[in-house]
């Protein structure tokens, strides 16, 4: 898919669980679409997102934006950060959209506890999405250095699929992460770029 | 220079206090509005801020700040607005010296809440102007303009956040990252001004009205209430975010753009009408604006699409849509089906855990209370009977008491911070009605469930400065209480213990159950546990405390439904709870 002219609107809603990082990688994403010139917005709902609740947050840019909020089934790139996320969001991708995994699970408490029954066949489910891309981004993290950078690994890996120049990530990434971990969070964002190009 | 900033509407109205010149901040958190002075403090005193017991007091010191001439803002959440009513209902009568500009947050769709409740009725209640921002860049200038606008009419000014304009991130142009300055305004002492008392309260009364009809005037004419031609008979009239959804879903229709929507602009909304077949008033969540219309002989459409109840949103708009042009229904995409729920949970080693496991063991009927802990309600534990209102559970303890209800085993539940901030007067009535039942406080010395905010109990300020940390069984005692307990969260032996002596003693008691968050304080036990699968019998008492450390392993024998348990080292904390539920001695260290 090439990315849309500038006339219109890029829609990425990022999901995952309560800690995974999420709310991070949709910071960076948005500030880079700030430094590439864009109008944007970047709504997210996380009262609970600490307490291990599924999360979701949505950053949309162009011209003009107007709804903080993506219609479902419009987004143009879907991030989840685990598998059953993936599937619980999938209806907000459109048609054929990009649709990037981390190809992990985290097991609901309902699902451990026995309350609900286990998400049968998750792959396979997965695999009915034509854009679908699995990404072990976790191995990938711990090579960077930290396994808390998977998410910058999705960042990187996101980035192959947004019409912004890498200096606009570089800069956003300058921003929001502080300067302790920030050699870490480069080599995570390098490697998920190399692993989805 | 100016600059443009990616801002959260939280983070715009902290930069318009600090640049508008306010000097005191006030705030009870409560999600979606607690970043705002989280975001005060950022300016490292430059605005005189703290985090107040309650929405009540943190009103009462804007109240005081405004009477002594210089401007303050206070932040809560909607249900905040509720306990800050009765300070704020007379202050509007005697109106407001230094600009006063409250912020109130509405959480339709209950995101974090326990209820959906419209407070633009309560600003349109206590005559105070009320604007309504759609995007950070509003949320900014209303603050900004509240300031003004509240100095010269001498009036409260609230601005209504939603959770989606609260927490979405858009472009702010803040002018310049310098301070601002306000004059204050120097303080007179002035009863009849002042003091509401009846004799001075009646010509306030009618000055109120007076300010409220000049208040029409100018809302007719402000730049935040605009009419934004279009073409077709089909016309709109939108406040807030819902006027964002407005222009995504009908790009080409005339719209009129309510920002200041107490006192609502009517003269200029009839005018804008006058062309139109139809007017449909999009707000969210009550018909606040609508009806005010009504009342003023506009026609408003009500539609058939529900639009009142929850959030709105593209996709309801999509709907209208529909009705109104008399297309064919949208048909929007269908969620996977079987996708099991994530809802929160208590963490790992979190300190709420064995006591509710135990009083859902004792069958007590607990009143519960809002918090972290209110996630004690959920199953497996299920250990929560009520949960109304912060404070509420020993008031309803109590009720459920004086009712004779047949469980002898009663218990008021509730966290420290929303012991500090509405409980200590229902545990007086405990005390001083010797109402036997056991009120339990879950101090975790933290207000945990908006983000670990700093309380009396944690022994520092908002800004970080050393302060007293009140113990909650020293107060029990001082209020008259005798049976008074601290226990360790941890223990399960000695909570069953201390808890049925309490619930079985035909007395008030309290019971504090002390230890530090875990989430916050990064607590973790000396070691971590794991599960020998050969004595493990699939009994399924570990799962029944609900840690999401434990996890679901072989089942018991092929093709048997109930599973074996093991324990995720990744989020064992090592409180060791689990081990002490195990009657097979299944569960110890790892090696
Ligand atoms: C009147 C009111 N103000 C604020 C809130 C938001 N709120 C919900 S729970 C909570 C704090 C609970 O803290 P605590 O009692 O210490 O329990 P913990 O979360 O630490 O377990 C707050 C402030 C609310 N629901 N109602």
């Amino acid at each position: 898919m090439t990315p849309p002219p500038l006339t219109s609107i890029f829609n990425i809603s990022l999901v995952g669980v309560g800690g995974q990082g999420i709310l991070l990688t949709s910071d960076v994403l948005a500030l880079a679409a700030m430094h590439a010139g864009f109008d944007v917005k970047k709504s997210e709902i996380h009262g609970m997102s600490q307490r291990g609740g599924s999360v979701i947050s949505q950053v949309r840019f162009g011209p003009r934006v107007y709804s903080p909020i993506i219609p479902d089934g419009q987004s143009d790139i879907l991030v989840s950060f685990e598998r059953t996320e993936a599937l619980r969001w999938g209806h907000l991708a459109k048609p054929g959209a990009h649709i990037l995994v981390n190809d992990m699970e985290r097991v609901p408490i309902t699902v451990s506890s026995g309350q609900y029954p286990a998400v049968e066949n998750a792959v396979e489910r997965l695999a009915a999405y034509p854009g679908l891309r699995l990404l072990s981004a976790n191995p990938l993290a711990e090579q960077a250095g930290s396994i808390r950078t998977a998410n910058v690994v999705l960042v990187g890996a996101l980035s192959t699929l947004v019409p912004f120049a890498k200096a606009h990530w570089q800069t956003a990434l300058n921003e929001r992460i502080p300067e302790p971990f920030l050699d870490v969070n480069l080599r995570a964002f390098a490697l998920g770029r190399d692993a989805i190009a | 220079m100016t600059k443009r900033m990616l801002l959260s509407a939280n983070e715009a109205i902290a930069w318009a206090a600090y640049r508008s010149g306010c000097r005191v901040a006030t705030a009870y958190p409560g999600t979606p509005s607690t970043e705002i002075m989280h975001h005060v403090a950022e300016f490292k005193g430059a605005i005189n801020c703290e985090w107040s017991v309650n929405e009540k007091v943190a009103m009462e010191i804007g109240i005081g700040a405004s009477l002594a001439g210089v401007r303050a803002l206070v932040a809560m959440k909607h249900v905040g607005l509720n306990v800050a009513m009765d300070p704020l209902m007379t202050f509007t009568h005697l109106g407001a010296i230094g600009g006063m500009v409250i912020i109130n947050a509405d959480d339709p769709s209950m995101h974090s809440s326990q209820n959906e409740q419209d407070n633009r009725s309560l600003a349109k209640f206590a005559r105070a102007v009320l604007f309504e921002p759609a995007d950070s860049q509003e949320a900014f200038d209303m603050v900004c303009a509240g300031f003004d606008l509240s100095e010269q009419f001498q009036v409260p000014v609230i601005v209504r956040t939603t959770t989606r304009t609260a927490h979405t991130s858009t472009l702010v142009d803040i002018g310049s990252t310098e301070q601002g300055e306000a004059t204050p305004i120097p303080y007179v002492k002035n009863a009849q001004r002042n003091v509401a008392i009846p004799a001075f309260a009646r010509p306030m009364r009618a000055k109120v009205e007076k300010r409220t009809a000049a208040l029409r005037d100018l809302s007719e004419a402000s730049p935040f209430n605009r009419a934004e031609p279009g073409s077709g008979d089909l016309g709109f009239v939108a406040s807030g975010v819902a006027w964002q959804y407005v222009k995504e879903v009908f790009p080409d229709a005339p719209i009129f753009k309510v920002g200041l929507s107490f006192p609502p602009p009517i003269e200029a909304i009839r005018a804008f009408a006058r062309d139109l077949q139809r007017l449909v008033v999009i707000e969210e969540s009550d018909p606040v604006i609508a009806d005010q219309l009504r009342a003023a002989g506009i026609a408003v459409l009500e539609p058939k699409t529900q639009l009142r109840m929850m959030e709105l949103n593209p996709m309801r708009l999509e709907q209208l849509s529909a009705e109104l042009l008399g297309t064919p229904a949208p048909t929007p995409p269908q969620p996977e089906g079987h996708i099991p729920v994530r809802p929160p949970v208590l963490c790992s080693g979190c300190t709420h855990r064995g006591p509710f496991h135990i009083l859902s063991k004792l069958k007590t009927t607990v009143c519960g209370d809002i918090g972290c802990y209110t996630l004690g309600a959920a199953p497996p534990l299920a250990a929560m009977d009520t949960c109304i209102c912060m404070g509420a559970a020993i008031g309803t303890a109590i009720g459920m008491r004086k009712a004779g209800l047949p469980n002898p085993r009663i218990a008021a539940v509730m966290g420290d911070s929303t012991f500090f901030h509405s409980g200590m007067t229902g545990l007086l009535d405990v005390a001083y009605n010797r109402i036997p039942i056991t009120v339990m406080v879950f101090d975790n010395r933290i207000t945990a469930m908006t983000g670990h905010q700093e309380n009396p109990g944690s022994g520092q300020t908002l800004l970080g400065e050393p302060a007293t940390a009140v113990r909650i069984a020293e107060v029990a005692r001082t209020l008259g209480i005798t049976r008074v307990h601290e226990v360790d969260p941890y223990d399960l032996a000695n909570l069953e213990k201390i808890f049925t002596d309490c619930l079985d003693s035909g007395e008030p008691a309290v019971v504090v159950v002390r230890g530090p968050c875990v989430l916050h304080e990064k607590w973790a036990g000396t070691f971590i546990n794991v599960v020998d699968a050969e004595k493990c019998t699939a009994c399924g008492a570990c799962f029944r405390l609900g840690c999401p450390a434990i996890i679901r392993s072989e089942p018991k024998e092929p093709g048997s439904t109930r599973s074996k348990s093991k324990i995720d080292p990744m989020f064992c904390t090592g409180c060791n709870l689990c081990a002490q539920v195990c009657k097979f001695d299944a569960i110890s260290p790892a090696k």
